[in-house]
């Protein structure tokens, strides 16, 4: 097992636990390496009643741990695609997606960059980013904080940002709900009288400057700024012993 | 008794024609039946329009001419997230897309199945979907609420490609993983239906491999049926085999020059089914 002070990784995965923390029954669902051991963290600590899948189509009530092969399962529900799209246009659901860029308000690209007949560079598509931001609540994970990911516009809005729901007519844009993303610098949230980004706190070791400096946009910075708080005992004890034991987490987030 | 609609691989690829919108079944890069994928590479069609949870499928067609249009909301190797011929194809603007969302692909393939020109949905407002796709429309509630809704419209497909674990003759299919994904709404939204098979067996075997909800294709859904083993390849096809990992990276690698894509093309495209698992052996 590792030891130590917590990493910055384990900070990310604190504070990505604490979004999923107050959720509820919902189905919380975070993708990509520390979403998943952030949320699993959560379930595994304070917020036993969040529902989660395996990674597929499987609903389990245990803590799996992360990047290993056949691990134990209690299955408690067949969750496949088609129902994903059931839970998530009741409602029901949290989930926390990548980008490679966003504005301000929250507007997330993982289409393309570039024009639309003939992008300069082609990545995922769509996805299901315009269906989870219209219908759940959605936060954001980036492992690299900088201005390349952070830009005044983005070249495509696949996750809608608050600015977009607002314009939409009639009753359209009412469960659109952002709720923080969460980086390798800091915690952002959307705590604004407009909703535009503000930086909520910032992770020990960074400074505000840090963060400024690797945001291509002028990020809302209200008052003294605080510091991301640390993963307890029992969480660093949950990450590197039976969620991450191979310490995957620390490969996505390297340690300063 | 069981109706015998077997037919061969090329004579499931020979029923694709010129500009026809054909719907591929799997999702990302698993159970895609990719034994039809490469018939059809084989054949002379082109300005296909492609309607797929894309893979290696769209991939290939992509890289060897056969594509005027993708309707996708991702294309994908799973294991490597983006599909390497289709990057390359889009970013040189060699294929028009439509771009959609994952759930307004499920609605359309449903709208075209239950015969409705569109289905409503709140999915796709205030994103970039409705900016690339100019002819989607909006329609307001006729009841109190009043909400402005996007019209999804139908996806009808003319040629549908699925592949199912097992099967019987007669075109009915089981599937023995944990996700259908959307094989069956793709076989419901298309005029002619085809299904390769991991396993053609008698009917009775069915409710022996897995319960009677596993049996997801029934005749109603098919026009013919083929048995490929590894079919799939090199897509997943659990459990009878996992992704070919190792094959998914050369097949990556091949997209990185022509001469790459030339080699690999001899190797295994331009090839019978037959040749092709042999070479995958080798």
């Amino acid at each position: 097992m590792r030891d130590g002070p917590p990493t910055r990784a384990e900070v990310c995965a604190a504070a990505i636990a604490d979004c999923f923390a107050r959720d509820g029954e919902i189905l919380a669902n975070p993708i990509g390496t520390l979403p998943v051991i952030g949320g699993r963290l959560a379930k595994a600590t304070v917020a036993p009643e969040l529902v989660m899948t395996d990674g597929e189509a499987l609903l389990v009530e245990n803590i799996i741990p992360i990047g290993v092969e056949n691990p134990d399962k209690v299955v408690a529900g067949w969750n496949p695609y088609r129902s994903m799209f059931d839970v998530v246009w009741s409602g029901r659901r949290h989930v926390m997606m990548g980008g490679s860029q966003f504005d301000k308000w929250g507007n997330q690209n993982f289409a393309f960059i570039g024009s639309y007949d003939k992008p300069r560079t082609q990545l995922l598509g769509m996805r299901g980013a315009p269906g989870n931001t219209i219908n759940d609540k959605t936060s954001y994970w980036v492992p690299a904080h900088t201005t390349r990911t952070f830009v005044p516009a983005v070249d495509v809005v696949s996750g809608v940002g608050y600015d977009r729901a607002r314009d939409i007519d009639g009753n359209g844009g009412r469960f659109h709900n952002l709720g923080h993303v969460i980086t390798n610098l800091c915690v952002i949230d959307f705590a604004t009288p407009d909703n535009r980004m503000r930086l909520r706190s910032v992770h020990p070791g960074v400074t505000v400057d840090d963060v400024v400096a690797a945001t291509g946009f002028e990020l809302t910075i209200d008052g003294d700024v605080a510091t991301s708080r640390l993963p307890t005992d029992d969480e660093l004890d949950w990450i590197r012993t039976r969620i991450d034991p191979n310490g995957l987490g620390e490969d996505e987030v390297p340690n300063p | 008794m069981v109706p015998d609609k077997r037919v061969s691989i090329d004579e499931i690829a020979a029923e694709v024609h010129d500009g026809m919108t054909v719907g591929i079944g799997g999702w990302g890069s698993r159970r895609k039946p990719m034994a039809l994928v490469r018939a059809l590479c084989r054949t002379s069609a082109k300005d296909l329009r492609i309607v797929s949870y894309g893979g290696p499928d769209v991939g290939l067609l992509c890289r060897t001419g056969k594509v005027r249009e993708v309707v996708y909301a991702f294309v994908s190797l799973d294991s490597i997230a983006l599909e390497p011929h289709f990057r390359n194809a889009r970013q040189a603007g060699a294929v028009t897309t439509m771009e959609l969302d994952e759930g307004m692909f499920l609605l359309g393939l449903q709208a075209a199945a239950w015969r409705v020109p569109f289905l409503p949905t709140r999915v796709g407002l205030g994103s970039d979907v409705m900016r690339f796709n100019p002819s989607l429309r909006t329609v307001k509630s006729p009841y109190a609420d009043g909400d402005e809704l996007v019209a999804m419209p139908a996806l009808q497909l003319d040629v549908a490609l699925i592949h199912m674990h097992r099967g019987d003759r007669g075109g009915t299919g089981q599937y023995l993983n944990v996700d259908p994904y959307f094989d069956d709404l793709m076989c419901m939204a298309a005029t002619r239906r085809f299904m390769s098979v991991e396993k053609i067996v008698e009917t009775e075997q069915f409710l022996a491999d897995g319960p009677a909800q596993s049996i997801r294709i029934n005749r109603l859904m098919t026009d013919g049926v083929v048995e490929t083993p590894y079919g799939a390849h090199f897509t997943e096809c659990v459990p009878d085999y996992p992704r070919d990992e190792a094959f998914q990276r050369a097949y990556t690698a091949s997209a990185k020059s022509d001469e790459a894509w030339d080699e690999f093309r001899a190797r295994y495209i331009d090839v019978t089914e037959a040749e092709y698992q042999q070479a995958v052996k080798a």
